[in-house]
């Protein structure tokens, strides 16, 4: 199979549902994560349990789902909690192995903003959903991932709101401020795979994907991005892979 | 007791001008046609709350009739912007829009604290967020056992709470069932509690994961088939995904916003479908 047989996106949500192997248990937010999610459990990992924050624990749905509160979440789930009990004694109880996050924008310590942001002189803020989980979701599970397409306007210096912590202002900050977890391990793009440094909770570019540079990737960031060590390059998708992804994705534009 | 009355006659009597307002449904049993009758009787000034709000709180802030917004995730799930609420925020039209936000979390915990009419409710929650700088209904509270420094959220007392379930019975005692968000909570913080239900029957029936609202906790049960429309009721309807992606070009623009309320919901006998 060649480069020209599946496209940037279809890398990313690949290589998103591939940083699921070997987790339990994952909080799934919606669009690209619950793609990723849903591929995972086609894939890499077929037993991972999905929790949605709608309160279903274990959905199995067929289809992607448009909304974290579709039907099929809560009919294919091995059960449906209230909503207070998914993020009382689910989430903050320690329970969920990796949230799955998507984000507005994020900065080089991958905080995120999905809050508002600021349009230039002159012009009111940019309104965005807001918080939703988030904030929760990365101070609570033991690891979070993030996903989201790579350019300097999701990259940015700096966030206009810190609506969910990442890594603070680095190493340390997450522990002072007694959050449980250990914040994000990997922000997936359609370009590449950043990491936080270990000595510095900065991200730099760990992996590349088939066909792009690092100058691109550098581009697109809103930061002067760091390379790590070794820069790796992605595993194309196999066949199994983008069959699944591409199944998942037509079944989801069907009905409902 | 519930008294089982008609939608016009419930609204207008439980759902005050000014008054704070819980829509609840986490995207299931969303009470789309209260919202509607909310809309045709011009009950203003509204404190709107809702973890969620979504397509049916952009039309009533784009009705113009809410004030105060008490919230933690405003989208259309799965399109995209609530239009109407980006332009009440942004741009403060038709009016400007206060905001009072959270996360899900610590809404989820303000219901809670509402329920057990408790003044509020701790959390581990807000760590590192500027949320906390925006609001005074979060502040922390450190454990008197292990002095652990703990977010601390008000309660959330709705004056009113409206929900949509599936069934009733002709005593008023609701049962809904399927993902029942935090509707248990919402009515139990609230002053007043309306419900519409998809059917009344005989006798409620057990379902697994169900809710029973007793009839002695909840004002009035209407008898709105569909009332949750677009979003939808578990065993009864499916989510109507397509309205929610139509929505979009409709919320974008204000004039054709305003036509489709004029002619879905302020016409006289006008049910969006």
């Amino acid at each position: 199979m060649t480069t020209e047989d599946f496209t940037r996106d279809e890398l990313m949500e690949v290589s998103a549902a591939r940083a699921l192997a070997g987790a339990r248990t994952c909080f799934v937010g919606i669009g690209l994560p619950s793609t990723a999610a849903n591929l995972a459990r086609a894939t890499v990992n077929p037993g991972l349990v999905l929790i949605y924050e709608s309160g279903t624990i274990g959905s199995k749905p067929t289809r992607l789902p448009l909304s974290i509160g579709d039907g099929e979440l809560a009919e294919t789930a091995d059960a449906v909690v209230p909503v207070p009990e998914m993020f009382n004694y689910w989430l903050q109880g320690g329970r969920i192995d990796v949230g799955f996050l998507g984000a507005a924008q994020v900065d080089r310590f991958a905080n995120i903003n999905t809050t508002v942001v600021d349009r230039g002189p002159g012009k009111p803020q940019g309104r965005l959903p807001g918080a939703g989980g988030a904030p929760e979701i990365a101070s609570n599970c033991g690891e979070v991932l993030m996903v989201l397409r790579h350019s300097t306007r999701g990259f940015v210096r700096k966030l206009d709101f810190v609506t969910t912590l990442g890594h603070g202002s680095g190493p340390g900050d997450r522990e002072r401020l007694g959050m449980r977890g250990a914040g994000p391990v990997a922000v997936i793009t359609d370009l590449g795979v950043l990491r936080p440094d270990p000595a510095t909770a900065e991200l730099v570019l760990s992996a590349l994907h088939p066909g792009v540079t690092v100058e691109q990737v550098r581009a697109a960031t809103g930061w002067d991005l760091k390379c790590a060590d070794t820069v790796g390059v992605t595993e194309p998708p196999t066949a199994a892979e983008l069959a699944a992804l591409r199944a998942l994705k037509s079944a989801g534009r069907e009905g409902r | 007791m519930a008294e089982i009355r008609s939608l016009h006659d419930a609204v207008a009597d439980l759902v005050h001008e000014g008054d704070t307002l819980a829509m609840e449904g986490f995207t299931h049993l969303i009470p789309y046609a209260a919202a509607h009758e909310v809309i045709r009787q011009g009950t203003t000034d509204l404190s709107l709350a809702r973890m969620t709000p979504d397509v049916v709180y952009d039309q009533l802030i784009g009705a113009g009739l809410v004030r105060k917004l008490i919230f933690s995730w405003g989208g259309n799930p799965g399109v995209g912007s609530l239009h109407r609420f980006r332009d009440a925020v942004e741009n403060g039209w038709p009016r400007p829009l206060e905001l009072d936000e959270h996360s899900h979390a610590g809404m989820a915990n303000r219901y809670v604290a509402g329920a057990s009419r408790l003044p509020f409710a701790v959390l581990r929650g807000y760590r590192g967020s500027d949320l906390a700088t925006r609001t005074d209904t979060v502040s922390s509270v450190v454990c008197p056992f292990t002095g652990e420094e703990l977010a601390a959220v008000a309660a959330l007392n709705p004056d009113v709470t409206v929900v949509h379930a599936q069934q009733a019975d002709r005593a008023g005692n609701v049962q809904m069932w399927g993902l029942t968000g935090v509707q248990k909570e919402a009515a139990l913080a609230a002053g007043r509690v309306l419900v519409t239900v998809e059917e009344i029957v005989d006798e409620l029936t057990p379902r697994p994961g169900g809710v029973v609202l007793p009839t002695w906790v909840t004002d009035a049960v209407c008898v709105v088939p569909g009332g949750a429309h677009p979003s939808y009721a578990a065993g009864y309807t499916v989510r109507d995904n397509a309205f929610y992606q139509a929505w979009d070009p409709i919320a974008r623009d204000r004039d054709a916003f305003t036509r489709w309320i004029d002619e879905n919901v302020r016409t006289e006998g006008a049910v969006a479908r």
